[in-house]
């Protein structure tokens, strides 16, 4: 989840979501460089006394702020291509996982085998507990298994809502009478936290979503409770 | 650490849908909707011929997996009141 004074990205709970980290930094780290080197000359310029006003001739410097930004191009969007593809790969799911943004809460339902469904709503600043997190907690969190492929299909009942997980790197959209797929696949326990990243009316930032990543056994467990 | 082949579920029985190539991107809508109109069909020319539709189950389950509640609800009672806009 995030915490005070962060300046990153939340750690890491998906293998997307690892390269991703890692893509920023490296595409940061350029960035960076490109930003101090500019800096940096332009500190020189304004504190030479040396001039030169007869420049005619700058066929060789302009050659190579051609050709370098257009390296380090290439050098950024190999990287980001290689991850683009890999969200599309095909893999197999074990189990499906649909969500409805409602005005102004989500609806989960598992419905593979039995019927089971449930609302999800935030907990109001003055009824949380200590410890728990305002705008974020809701009363039924969204339990799923650990380390295992989950298909997400995301829609809405009503306006345009996103459903968002920062952590598993997971944005989708929820549009009525779309239905949208996502996966998901979480590599370690724990609780994930995500808000409503579609502007969809009074409440929008009070519509969190809370994953807990259990493993097999408990989710099982969970799913007989619930029904 | 847990074993992920202990995990998953007994071959042969159901766990979810598999991947669709009809259907290989985010936009899943036609997925869910195409099912719901297969399952319908294959019912209904089973039952004109007096055979089992127990081979409509798959297309049972995958809707029921895939679709929304509200859309499978929304779309029986169209079915029954005869409004429905698909072909069936």
């Amino acid at each position: 989840m995030a915490y005070p004074f962060q300046l990153g990205f939340q750690d890491a709970t998906s293998p997307i979501m690892e390269e991703l980290l890692h893509f920023h930094d490296h595409t940061l780290m350029i960035v960076f460089l490109i930003s101090s080197l500019v800096l940096y000359i332009i500190s020189l310029m304004l504190t030479t006394k040396l001039t030169h006003t007869s420049t005619m001739d700058a066929q060789e410097v302009e050659t190579i702020w051609t050709i370098l930004p257009a390296i380090i191009l290439i050098l950024i969007a190999l990287p980001s291509l290689r991850i683009l593809y890999m969200m599309d790969e095909i893999n197999s799911p074990s189990l499906t996982v649909k969500t409805m943004g409602h005005q102004w809460y989500w609806s989960y339902e598992y419905t593979d085998y039995e019927d089971l469904s449930f609302d999800s709503y935030m907990i109001p600043t003055q009824e949380l507990k200590p410890g728990e997190l305002r705008l974020l907690e809701v009363d039924n969190r969204v339990v799923l298994p650990m380390e295992v492929t989950i298909r997400m299909l995301i829609s809405s009942e009503d306006v345009l809502h996103s459903w968002a997980v920062p952590s598993l790197g997971l944005k989708t959209d929820a549009i009525p009478g779309r239905l949208n797929q996502t996966t998901l696949m979480g590599t370690r326990p724990g609780l994930y936290y995500g808000q409503c990243s579609e502007i969809c009316g009074s409440n929008h930032s009070f519509m969190p979503i809370v994953l807990e990543l259990v493993p097999l056994s408990y989710f099982e467990k969970w799913s007989v409770f619930m029904l | 650490m847990l074993d992920i082949e202990f995990q998953k579920s007994p071959k042969g029985k159901w766990t979810t849908p598999p991947f669709d190539p009809r259907f290989p991107n985010q936009n899943q809508t036609r997925n869910c909707y195409q099912n719901f109109l297969d399952y319908h069909r294959c019912v209904k020319r089973m039952n004109r011929r007096g055979k089992s539709t127990q081979p409509c189950e798959y297309y049972f389950r995958v809707f029921h997996s895939l679709c929304p509640k509200s859309w499978v609800q929304r779309w029986t009672e169209q079915i029954q009141g005869g409004t429905f806009a698909g072909k069936i």
